[in-house]
């Protein structure tokens, strides 16, 4: 039995390891919060490409010798601008206005390393990720960015929601819709931002979709999809950091890799599953018996749990 | 001075250099069930965005109630196209009605007590008070429909636009939800409900502005119900069938 504690205990009696946990807990949850968005409005895509467009923040910081990590805060929130600025002006697509805008600041990250004659570790621990290189002052920031993001998200939870569900309806009553849609592009530039360190470049993504698209499969309210999509992220971050210390693998790799087992899990066991895909479509005259014989899942469902 | 709910003179409006409406003019008198009709493209849902302040109009003038359309922005009871709402949303059908108070509160501040009570009082004048625990994607489409009317309900407003509220859904529901139209009126409201549907027009509204870009006709139900002005309305898209009581059947 002790022996089992042991192991269980290990990886997390060092404190860099203790750093990076706290560190990826924090990011699992701002990311679940800010991805429930990301998951129910689309956007993926500005979910990949945030984390890109950062990179030549990062550069331009890395040549003229400031803070790395804001670098990569001012280059991933300036983009986040950007697409929303092209995108409201309507004359292209949003995919497009996001293309465009994220290649260009990657770009400009790739051509600004080209010229250094050493690229250092620091330049490429953001595009993998070290979670284990994270410093006590590294999790202050991560702590306070994330609190900020969670109060500005409780503080406007009912114009977010309300602009998410049915813009054109929140527009008609008074909200401040495109002050909302911005604010939603700023959470996930910031959200990219604290995140990177943890995870990486590449990986930022799974993170803030794969734990809210698990959280989905099994919840039917927003709140209930942000607590399950951040307990998701949480168990995965703890499960990759405690695969990474005993395997000796990458962690920002293995948090991910638990995060998809547990959506692959959630869609294998969902109690809704196939009933939800129906969802997705308005119901027409036609699915509606076929629909009701279906409806409640906890009767329907039984075999799979 | 005037008394109508709505009055809209000489409105121009489009996107870029496409005009969507040319010219428009009608009054909506307080407390009826007026229908806005014409085939779909005919600039029904831009004018809706116009009165709602929406979209800006080029030319003319809204006004609501005599006060002018801006200053009655996010006052108007509405109810978007049902394609428009996206019913795999994680919400139940008392998070949408409760949405109507939202424009009323204000940044930051929740919904009180009496709120709270408004929506449960809309969900029961729909009669959709027992699912309100229900996730919107699990209701029937004409009870999707019944919890957009409680929305706007729960927006206290005197005056209701409906975009396309009968749009989709089978004969039953369709009758079910033009009853419950008719029973708002009687409650003193004022509804204006976009529709390229005639089947159900000449029998249930009292005024309709036939539109087409441009308003082809506005008067009382009967008194614009002609084929010739049908016929201007709806343009190929009608087909009218013989028989003893003509019938129109729309797009």
């Amino acid at each position: 039995m002790t022996e089992i504690l042991d192991f269980l205990r290990e990886p997390f009696s060092l404190e860099f390891m203790q750093r990076g946990l706290i560190a990826a807990v924090l990011v699992s949850i701002v990311a679940a919060v800010v991805g429930s968005f990301v998951v129910l409005k689309g956007m993926a895509f500005v979910g990949d490409a945030l984390p890109h467009a950062s990179f030549g923040g990062v550069a331009v910081a890395f040549v003229i010798g400031a803070n790395l990590q804001l670098g990569a805060a001012i280059g991933a929130l300036l983009s986040a601008l950007a697409i929303g600025f092209i995108a409201r002006r309507g004359l292209v697509r949003y995919d497009t206005a996001i293309g465009i805008i994220f290649l260009a600041s990657f770009a400009l990250g790739i051509l600004l390393v080209s010229r250094q004659r050493s690229y250092t570790v620091d330049l490429f621990s953001f595009v993998f990720g070290s979670v284990l290189a994270v410093t006590w002052n590294d999790v202050w920031i991560i702590l306070a960015v994330s609190l900020g993001i969670l109060l500005f998200v409780g503080l406007f939870y009912k114009e977010m929601l309300f602009t998410a569900y049915d813009p054109t309806m929140a527009a008609a009553t008074g909200i401040p819709v495109a002050a909302m849609q911005y604010g939603l592009l700023a959470l996930i530039g910031l959200t990219v931002a604290v995140a990177l360190q943890v995870l990486g470049i590449v990986l930022v993504l799974a993170m803030l979709v794969a734990p809210p698209a698990t959280a989905q499969l099994l919840t039917r309210s927003l709140p209930a999809m942000m607590a399950v999509g951040a307990v998701v992220g949480v168990l995965s971050s703890i499960a990759g950091l405690f695969i990474a210390w005993h395997a000796d693998v990458s962690a920002s790799a293995a948090i991910v890799l638990v995060a998809t087992g547990f959506f692959a899990l959630a869609l294998a066991l969902s109690p809704r599953q196939g009933i939800l895909a129906k969802l997705r479509q308005p119901i027409t005259d036609e699915d509606e018996a076929e629909f009701t014989n279906g409806r409640d899942p906890a009767e329907a469902g039984h075999t799979t749990g | 001075m005037s008394n109508a709910a709505v009055e809209v003179a000489g409105l121009w409006a489009g996107y870029n250099r496409h005009t969507a409406l040319r010219d428009v003019s009608f009054t909506i008198e307080p407390g009826c069930l007026a229908g806005l009709v014409g085939p779909n493209g005919s600039g029904k849902s831009t004018l809706m965005k116009v009165m709602l302040g929406l979209h800006q109009s080029w030319r003319g003038a809204v006004r609501i109630f005599d006060k002018d359309g801006k200053e009655y922005k996010g006052r108007i009871g509405y109810t978007p196209q049902f394609e428009l709402i996206d019913w795999a949303f994680p919400v139940t059908a008392y998070d949408v009605v409760l949405m109507g108070r939202y424009g009323k509160l204000g940044l930051v501040r929740r919904p009180t007590k009496r709120d709270h009570e408004i929506a449960m009082q809309a969900l029961e004048r729909v009669g959709m008070a027992d699912r309100r625990q229900r996730g919107i994607g699990e209701l029937s489409g004409g009870e999707q429909r019944r919890v957009l009317v409680a929305r706007a309900l729960a927006q206290e407003s005197d005056l209701l636009l409906f975009d396309e509220p009968l749009a989709g859904v089978d004969a039953t529901a369709q009758h079910d939800l033009l009853r419950l139209l008719e029973e708002l009126r009687v409650d003193g409201q004022t509804l204006f409900v976009a529709t390229h549907d005639l089947s159900c027009v000449a029998a249930n509204f009292d005024h309709v502005v036939l539109l087409n870009r441009s308003v082809v006709a506005f008067g009382r139900a009967e008194e614009v119900f002609t084929e010739e002005l049908l016929s201007k309305t709806f343009q190929r898209h009608l087909l009218v069938l013989p028989g003893e009581d003509r019938t129109f059947v729309g797009p």
